[in-house]
């Protein structure tokens, strides 16, 4: 009787030490979000001022903004969506409608999703590899770190993304409304892009902008390929700035002025993400309820 | 009788040739548009086989020149063009595996709180506030860390576990040094709070998935909540949790801005994890815009290629695993 009172204490404590380690656990990670964002949010509005969207990146010790910068990234960002949505859609169109529970779908869905959490200091490497260093040969020394190469690298990071929501989208699509069209005599593709697509619009688009939350804090892949530029540039074949670039330089520099610039590109980069990723919750949230 | 039947087939035949037409017309535009996507969907593919032969050939110079030399060696010297990448190579794994001691336990703790002890209406609000953790781009972890963690770490964290940790027999070592404030046990804490959520996410995941029976019938037979925890959901869904422990390891393994930040890029070996180091990705953020050799350049690439042979052995790894639970599900 007293062996099991006491079997039963050792029970009830070790279940009562569990579940204070787990609340412990939370709090613990969460007192890390509240942190840094707290950091953030604190020293990046204190930076914050109108000259950060007009004036250009300043040399140290005189006052300036980030505008080329934020144009550069915008700039690069546009275009590697550009590329990156499009082949991502097609793909996972191809896993979804095609090769659903094929061997080589499988194996391209596993590919996909290591590529989803590939090292992006690689992709950078594989983007100077493979397209600085011929383009700079092709062109006699002409074109090197070039904004076109850097929104190359950003589109492999929005492929894999745009692959992966996409697939999963059209998977949740009932196959009676696919069996309904191919009854009425539609063809595949049709069937495909304006049935099936239509109706996982929402999942998609919400990929899409996943995919621009992602590449907009990438500073490794754009560190030799984009590089940076203290002017305002358009040229596509020019190294151009960039906003993460340009925050991880300034904050690694030894002025205190630099330093307070890259604070509040650093505010508005998790601004923009988190806005991103909560647009794209409200997206998929409506589309459920109704 | 016969004039009247003609015209009937006449435009029943038309029609035939029309319709034929169409239907050939839609299998070709569908052969087209499946070969379409096919050639997307084996870009992906292309693009995996190229990313490993591309940094392959491009740091073939310097597995040439050093050959094995280049794992073992500790000296990295960009003056004397001699470079070994054991220090960077000890730095990442270091740096990946504090990460994953300390994370682990945290995001298995959020994950039963999740799942079993949180009440319900408590429950979005933190999954969410851990899944924006995950979203926050690493460069903010970086300068969070290089100007906030790190003085903290310096003021109050390393002269405490200098004074406590670095006495003891056989670990000592590892915790005696000067408060930086930077260096590997400050990169591996920076790490860990950024894979906690990804490990968090994919435990909560399959936690869930565990059936309701079987925890009831636990439960029912009078089991506390740790023990139906440890005892029913852990051994139900252990190949997934491990993937999901792979799944932080490999992204701890390439993470680069976070720790380029926090690290301090020193080239020398050291046991402290007070001192600071550099891990691979750290060197090629670095080092890679200023290599003016090519045998330099090449070095890095080979680094890279290390860095993406390896993150893929692990990736791999993680998916298999996590594979095996959906496969179980499927039952």
């Amino acid at each position: 009787m007293t062996g099991n009172e006491r079997l039963y204490q050792i029970r009830a404590f070790k279940n009562r030490l569990a579940m204070v380690l787990s609340c412990g656990a939370t709090a613990f990670g969460l007192i890390w979000l509240v942190w840094i964002l707290l950091t953030t949010v604190i020293n990046g509005f204190q930076a914050l001022n109108l000259r950060l969207f007009t004036q250009m990146t300043p040399p140290p010790g005189t006052e300036g903004g980030l505008a080329n910068a934020f144009y550069g990234s915008a700039l690069m960002s546009a275009i590697a969506l550009l590329i990156g949505t499009p082949i991502g859609l097609m793909a996972g169109i191809w896993l979804a409608e095609f090769a659903r529970h094929s061997r080589l779908g499988t194996t391209v869905r596993f590919i996909n999703d290591i590529l989803l959490s590939a090292p992006s200091i690689v992709l950078g490497l594989f983007i100077y590899t493979g397209v600085i260093l011929p383009l700079n040969i092709l062109t006699n020394h002409q074109v090197g770190f070039s904004a076109i190469a850097g929104a190359l690298a950003l589109a492999l990071l929005v492929i894999p993304v745009v692959v992966r929501t996409t697939d999963e989208m059209l998977q949740l699509q009932p196959s009676t409304m696919r069996e309904a069209a191919l009854a009425l005599g539609v063809p595949q593709w049709k069937l495909t892009l304006q049935i099936v697509l239509r109706a996982a619009k929402a999942g998609v688009v919400t990929g899409v902008l996943l995919a621009l939350a992602r590449i907009t804090g990438e500073t490794a892949p754009l560190l030799f390929t984009a590089f940076g530029n203290q002017f305002w540039s358009s040229n596509l074949l020019k190294p151009i700035a960039s906003v993460p670039v340009v925050v991880f330089q300034y904050a690694m520099s030894p002025f205190d002025d630099w330093h307070s610039l890259a604070w509040a590109g650093a505010l508005v980069l998790t601004l923009f993400v988190l806005v991103l990723s909560l647009l794209s919750r409200l997206i998929l949230l409506r589309n459920r309820l109704t | 009788m016969n004039d009247t039947v003609q015209p009937l087939t006449m435009t029943l035949h038309t029609g035939d040739v029309t319709s034929d037409k169409r239907a050939a017309r839609d299998q070709r535009h569908d052969l087209w548009f499946k070969r379409s996507m096919l050639g997307a969907a084996m870009l992906v593919l292309l693009l995996l086989v190229s990313i490993a032969a591309s940094t392959l050939w491009g740091g073939g110079l310097a597995f040439k020149t050093f050959g094995l030399d280049f794992l073992t060696s500790t000296e990295w010297d960009a003056v004397n063009n001699h470079f070994g990448a054991l220090v960077p190579i000890y730095g990442t794994l270091v740096t990946s595996l504090l990460a994953l001691l300390i994370a682990v336990p945290v995001s298995f703790g959020i994950a039963i709180f999740l799942t079993e002890v949180a009440p319900p209406w408590l429950r979005m609000p933190v999954a969410s506030a851990v899944e924006l953790l995950a979203g926050i781009p690493s460069i903010i972890y970086g300068m969070w860390g290089l100007f906030v963690f790190g003085p903290f770490m310096a003021e109050h964290l390393s002269p405490w576990i200098n004074d406590y940790l670095g006495e003891l027999p056989l670990v000592g070592s590892l915790f005696q040094g000067p408060p930086l404030g930077i260096g590997m046990l400050t990169a591996g804490i920076v790490l860990a709070i950024m894979i906690m959520p990804f490990i968090t996410s994919v435990m909560h995941e399959v936690f869930r998935s565990v059936p309701t029976t079987l925890k009831e019938s636990a439960y029912a037979l009078g089991s506390t909540t740790w023990e139906v925890v440890w005892d029913i959901v852990l051994p139900y869904t252990r190949s997934a949790v491990v993937g999901g422990i792979f799944l932080g390891l490999g992204r701890a393994l390439g993470e680069t801005m976070a720790v380029t930040f926090v690290l301090g890029n020193a080239q020398q070996f050291s046991a402290s994890l007070l001192m600071p180091s550099s891990s691979i990705a750290s060197v090629i953020a670095n080092e890679f815009s200023e290599a003016y050799t090519d045998l330099h350049r090449s070095a890095l690439i080979a680094l890279g290629f290390l860095l993406f042979v390896v993150t893929f052995i692990v990736l791999a790894l993680a998916r298999l695993l996590l594979m095996r639970l959906s496969r179980k599900e499927g039952l």
